[in-house]
């Protein structure tokens, strides 16, 4: 199960492929598809490995990608 | 599959705002920066920075000069001075003087700092005052059409310099240290971590505190010498950059494919300029001395509505 994911705001993307290129698990691939303004925004290609560690936000020079953690689920009992 | 949100998402997540984005003018974006810039990495950084240190945003101020870089004050969410060109430390020394409770952040280009602005920066340095400065460096003047600048390293082609520059370079770290700073640091915009680490050490210590972030020109730079895009220098900051902490800052000199030195290279306690002034007028005026900032605290605290007058 993945343990967190990226939300991307496409309308501020420039496609400059820094997530992509630095996400430690490789998750990322730019989408096929264009923005507004013709850039190529990344989408999540292997959702199941995204671990949500926001180094994608920390590289983004637009502030159009960040990770973020889902809460851990409760221990089941046995 | 859904692309942008994962399917194997717990039934109720919340669905949280980029951490950066409670320090940015939303309204502003998205920025005029070229993509493959790295100055919005370093401000990525710079907020990340700013949550961890769990430091109050009314009490941070950035000034910038005149540059790409210099947009940074336009774009953030803080109390900012978008100042003349050079003279970001000038206005910033001011604010730190008249009111020392804030914590003031320079944050522009090598081209404002360096170049137009040099003499600002040995100074601040020399004195220690209190001023936490980023410096962008893209080794050229970017914002005017990428002409040569004091910290283009030698053979690289710009603008003003068609067949190779042949000025020695400015190196920044070692001129800095030289002067007195007392936290010296250079990172690249590939070293994320480490330069939100730098960033938030800046923050919280005092005195003059210098950053300078390696960062690519994908449009003037990086295009005139043959080096890509923004991606391909980020890649090469990978391979490029070895980090040494206790370098020989003489060695510390940016020349074209060689190995950048990166690290934290100076961290020293000198009195800052506020300390000294104290300390050496109270010596020698004894009970003469008056002490501007005793009431300083209580009357920023009045502006701010903290105390009520009654």
């Amino acid at each position: 199960m993945a343990k967190g994911s990226v939300i991307v705001r496409p309308e501020r993307c420039k496609g400059c492929a820094f997530c992509v290129e630095f996400c430690p698990p490789r998750v990322l691939a730019l989408s096929p598809a264009f923005n507004a303004k013709g850039y190529h925004v990344p989408e999540l290609a292997d959702p199941e490995k995204c671990t949500g560690c926001d180094l994608c936000g920390m590289y983004c020079p637009d502030f159009a990608i960040h990770g973020f953690r889902f809460p851990k689920p409760a221990p089941t009992a046995g | 599959m859904s692309a942008s949100l994962n399917p194997a998402a717990p039934a109720a997540f919340p669905i949280c705002e980029n951490p950066a984005e409670q320090f940015l003018r939303s309204d502003r974006m998205p920025s005029i920066w070229c993509p493959g810039c790295g100055i919005g990495t370093t401000v990525n950084c710079f907020a990340r920075a700013l949550i961890k240190t769990g430091i109050d945003p009314k009490k941070v101020v950035i000034v910038s000069g005149i540059g790409c870089t210099g947009r940074v004050a336009g774009y953030m969410h803080l109390d900012s001075f978008h100042t003349t060109h050079g003279r970001a430390i000038p206005f910033a020394t001011g604010l730190k003087l008249a009111n020392p409770g804030l914590t003031v952040v320079v944050y522009s280009g090598d081209g404002d700092l360096a170049s137009i602005g040099g003499n600002h920066l040995i100074h601040a340095a020399r004195r220690n005052i209190d001023l936490k400065v980023v410096c962008v460096n893209n080794l050229t003047y970017s914002m005017t059409g990428g002409q040569a600048a004091a910290t283009t390293p030698r053979d690289a082609i710009t603008a003003t310099s068609p067949y190779g520059a042949y000025e020695p370079p400015l190196n920044l770290p070692h001129l800095v240290a030289a002067a007195g700073a007392s936290y010296v640091s250079r990172w690249t915009t590939y070293h994320v971590v480490q330069t939100m680490k730098a960033m938030e050490r800046m923050l919280t210590r005092r005195g003059f505190s210098f950053l300078e972030v390696i960062s690519p020109c994908p449009t003037l730079f990086q295009r005139r010498n043959r080096l890509g895009d923004g991606l391909d220098t980020m890649k090469s900051y990978k391979e490029l950059g070895a980090t040494r902490h206790n370098a020989n800052l003489a060695d510390l000199d940016m020349t074209m494919g060689g190995e950048i030195v990166i690290g934290n290279f100076v961290e020293r306690d000198r009195p800052d300029y506020l300390e000294a002034m104290q300390a050496h007028l109270r010596a020698q005026l004894q009970e003469q001395y008056v002490d501007p900032y005793e009431h300083a605290e209580a009357e920023s605290a009045l502006e701010l509505g903290e105390l009520s007058c009654g």
